[in-house]
């Protein structure tokens, strides 16, 4: 034992002395960092899209007029400036909807109030001016064909009666669009700022409870929220009893021994098998071979054309309750380990048979741990893509999984899925600039619907605690 | 104070017997291995009805397993074995008539720790009485009321019934236990250390407790501590390696032991 004046000249040593919290803490901010900066960049350029953006009328040092919307810019190589993308629009005219233009080019560039946005279901967007609407043989011009339009157009398509849009392109291209056609009008560049928040709005909303258009890069992604949502529920019905009651089993009424600590350790493996393993599982043992032996039996008429022999809602969600059940089991198996015998011998002592003790003591005390293997488990199962692809998700879905026709639910159906829809979008559209802020948007979706489950467990969990008071 | 009928004056057979109808529990020759290692060797001791019997002993020696064999608890663990008979009230406990859940009903048991269940205190106490029949509710609420208040609990937690009662004090919960225990209205009571984690006033609330119940029910108190065995019980055992030492009036034991090594233990020269 050295004198105490002697310790207290020990050395300093900085990593023990001071610096291994700043270490720890400097961990965990850049984790918050980076989570901040993945849903800033999501919200950011996920929800601007849906801005009613500016358009730009843009006079070529080649005498060319061009309006559109910028979008970015990147610069040329060789140092030759900078290069800007415009959303033209007007692909049936121009052949295509997007632009570069050098912005060395730009002799002028200005924003008229009367340039207005289309959008079409054939050709997409019309970017340009309005000259006059006919309709029934009448002519209206200036303020009274924009009234006119925006009446129209909140109508329902059949009470729109048959009128005509006579639009000109920035080059002068005069062009008729059926008013039927067209599903939205704006003029952004007269908005005011409320306006353009209400406008943003609604495009948001449109967003949400529209069906896709134009090979997923355009509309909205209302199936796929569906069938997310449809998914993950019927995922939790199936995995949920079934990974309660395999904790039970391992927990309270298996003796302990050799054989069940390999179980206890194959369950914990089996989390780390890879999703789309279970894919092919699911393809081979549920669609193929239970699918398969249903059609045979009960849909034999429809065959060759399969029923349930085929990917679907049903077959989707056993291979994701396939998947997240190690999770709830594991989470339901941690909670029953912690109650402590004490628990389960009062209720045995005073004269609970073993059933008794399990249902009423043991099984409420568990519940938020149950909870909890549900959130991972709910977690884990929407944000899954790969095996879904070989089980039942459809790039665009015909009918919706849950309708009006018996019997309601159509459990054979194949449905969409936001993280296919997102990962459809990306890849295999044919207009990949449009596609970019959708899979942004589609992004920030599929979180928040993650997010959203995950609160309604939590909420539950805190729920059921604070009715039994403060334990736990 | 009951007088026992024989009292064997051999050391070796440490037997003391009650007349049946003064007689609650009966064990005779009982034998209990943990997994083929014996906890209790054929121990013999009667223990009087309507009072304390106190049983100690150092750690390990089987004190707490006995009191576990007379509620069957160890049926909920596979590797023990046992032979030999406990009688309650001259039935015998393993026999194949014998309701088990019934047994546990009429021998009540408090543990080391409270135990209270995650729900009210109403709930907690109401528990046992759901396991057995339908009661009214008015019924039921009397029951309830009656046993927290022979527990001492009923004037600190009447206004608070409906509350969760693991927000009761530690001594709190533990009268809660029992009060939860009494409301099924066992004949026997078994504590295994019921103070051992306990402040000093909730440990004197608890043994005032135990020493007013003897009027109602027979009580069998594991303790380490020698105080509160010679406060509250009238009967003491001391076990040693599972064998049953000496058994006799508690003012026996403590001023007057018939061997050596109880006198060691009690007096604190044990090693």
């Amino acid at each position: 034992m050295k004198p105490l004046s002697e310790q207290s000249k020990r050395r300093v040593n900085w990593l023990n002395d001071g610096l291994w919290p700043w270490l720890c803490a400097a961990c965990v901010a850049l984790s918050l960092l980076m989570l901040a900066a993945l849903l800033t960049l999501l919200a950011t350029r996920g929800l601007g899209h849906f801005w009613p953006a500016t358009l730009e009328e843009v006079t070529l040092t080649s005498g060319d007029i061009v309006i559109g919307q910028p979008v970015r810019e990147t610069p040329l190589p060789l140092n030759a400036g900078m290069e800007r993308l415009y959303f033209t629009g007007n692909r049936d005219i121009n052949g295509a909807n997007w632009r570069w233009i050098a912005v060395d080019d730009i002799s002028a560039q200005t924003t008229p109030n009367d340039l207005i946005r289309l959008e079409r279901t054939p050709w997409g967007d019309f970017i340009g001016r309005l000259v006059a609407v006919e309709s029934d043989g009448q002519r209206l011009t200036g303020q009274a064909a924009w009234d006119y339009i925006t009446t129209a157009l909140a109508q329902p398509a059949s009470q729109q009666g048959s009128s005509d849009l006579l639009l000109i392109t920035a080059d002068g291209h005069a062009l008729r669009q059926p008013l039927s056609n067209v599903s939205h009008f704006q003029a952004p560049n007269a908005m005011s700022w409320g306006q353009k928040v209400t406008a943003w709005g609604q495009n948001v909303w449109r967003f949400l409870s529209e069906g896709p258009r134009a090979a997923n890069t355009g509309g909205g992604v209302w199936p796929a929220i569906f069938g997310t949502v449809l998914m993950v529920i019927l995922m939790s019905v199936i995995v949920t009893p079934f990974g309660v009651l395999a904790a039970i089993y391992l927990n309270e009424i298996a003796h302990q021994n050799r054989l069940t600590h390999l179980v206890r350790i194959g369950v914990r493996n089996l989390a780390g098998v890879p999703s789309i393993v279970y894919g092919v599982f699911g393809l081979g043992v549920f669609v193929y071979g239970i699918g398969g032996s249903i059609d045979n039996w009960f849909f034999s008429d429809e065959l060759p054309s399969p029923t349930f022999g085929t990917g679907g809602l049903l077959w989707a969600s056993l291979t994701l309750a396939l998947l997240t059940l190690p999770v709830v089991i594991v989470a339901t198996e941690e909670g029953l380990a912690r109650i402590p015998d004490a628990q389960r011998e009062g209720a045995v002592a005073l004269g609970a048979t073993r059933l008794e003790m399990l249902t009423r003591v043991v099984l409420p005390m568990a519940t938020p741990a149950m909870l909890t293997g549900v959130i991972l488990a709910v977690a884990r199962a929407a944000g899954e893509v790969a095996p879904l692809m070989l089980v039942g998700v459809a790039k665009l879905a015909p009918q919706m999984p849950l309708d009006g026709e018996f019997p309601y639910l159509h459990l054979e159906r194949k449905f969409m899925h936001l993280g296919y829809h997102l990962f459809d979008t990306a890849f295999h559209g044919e207009d990949v600039q449009a596609a970019i802020p959708l899979v942004y948007a589609t992004a920030l979706l599929l979180v928040l619907i993650v997010l959203v489950l995950n609160l309604t467990a939590i909420f539950l969990r805190h729920y059921l605690r604070r009715q039994r008071g403060n334990e736990c | 104070m009951l007088a026992p009928l024989t009292s064997a004056q051999s050391s070796q057979t440490p037997v003391i017997t009650f007349a049946p109808e003064q007689c609650c529990l009966s064990i005779n020759q009982f034998h209990l291995a943990y997994a083929g290692k014996p906890a209790l060797r054929d121990l013999t001791l009667d223990v009087p009805r309507h009072r304390v019997t106190a049983f100690i002993g150092p750690s390990g020696c089987g004190k707490s397993t006995l009191l576990r064999a007379i509620n069957r608890l160890h049926d909920l663990n596979e590797s023990v074995s046992h032979r030999g008979y406990i009688a309650l009230e001259g039935q015998d406990i393993h026999a194949p008539q014998m309701n088990v859940t019934e047994l546990r009903r009429r021998v009540g048991m408090v543990f080391q720790t409270p135990n209270p269940f995650p729900m009210s205190i109403y709930e907690n106490v109401a528990f046992g009485l759901r396991l057995q029949r339908r009661l009214p509710k008015r019924k039921r609420d009397d029951i309830i009321e009656w046993a927290l208040t022979s527990a001492a609990l009923w004037d600190e937690v009447k206004d608070r019934l409906h509350r969760s009662a693991w927000q009761l004090s530690g001594g709190q919960q533990q009268r809660l236990v029992i009060a939860r225990t009494l409301a099924v209205q066992p004949d026997v009571l078994l504590l295994d250390e019921p103070a051992s984690a306990l402040d000093p006033i909730s440990t004197l609330k608890i043994e005032e407790l135990i020493r007013n119940l003897k009027s109602q029910l027979t009580l069998v108190l594991v303790t380490h501590n020698m105080q509160q065995a010679a406060r509250v019980s009238d009967y003491t055992a001391f076990l040693q390696n599972g064998e049953l030492v000496e058994f006799g009036l508690t003012d026996q034991v403590f001023t007057n032991p018939r061997l050596q090594r109880t006198e060691n233990y009690i007096t604190g020269r044990m090693t």
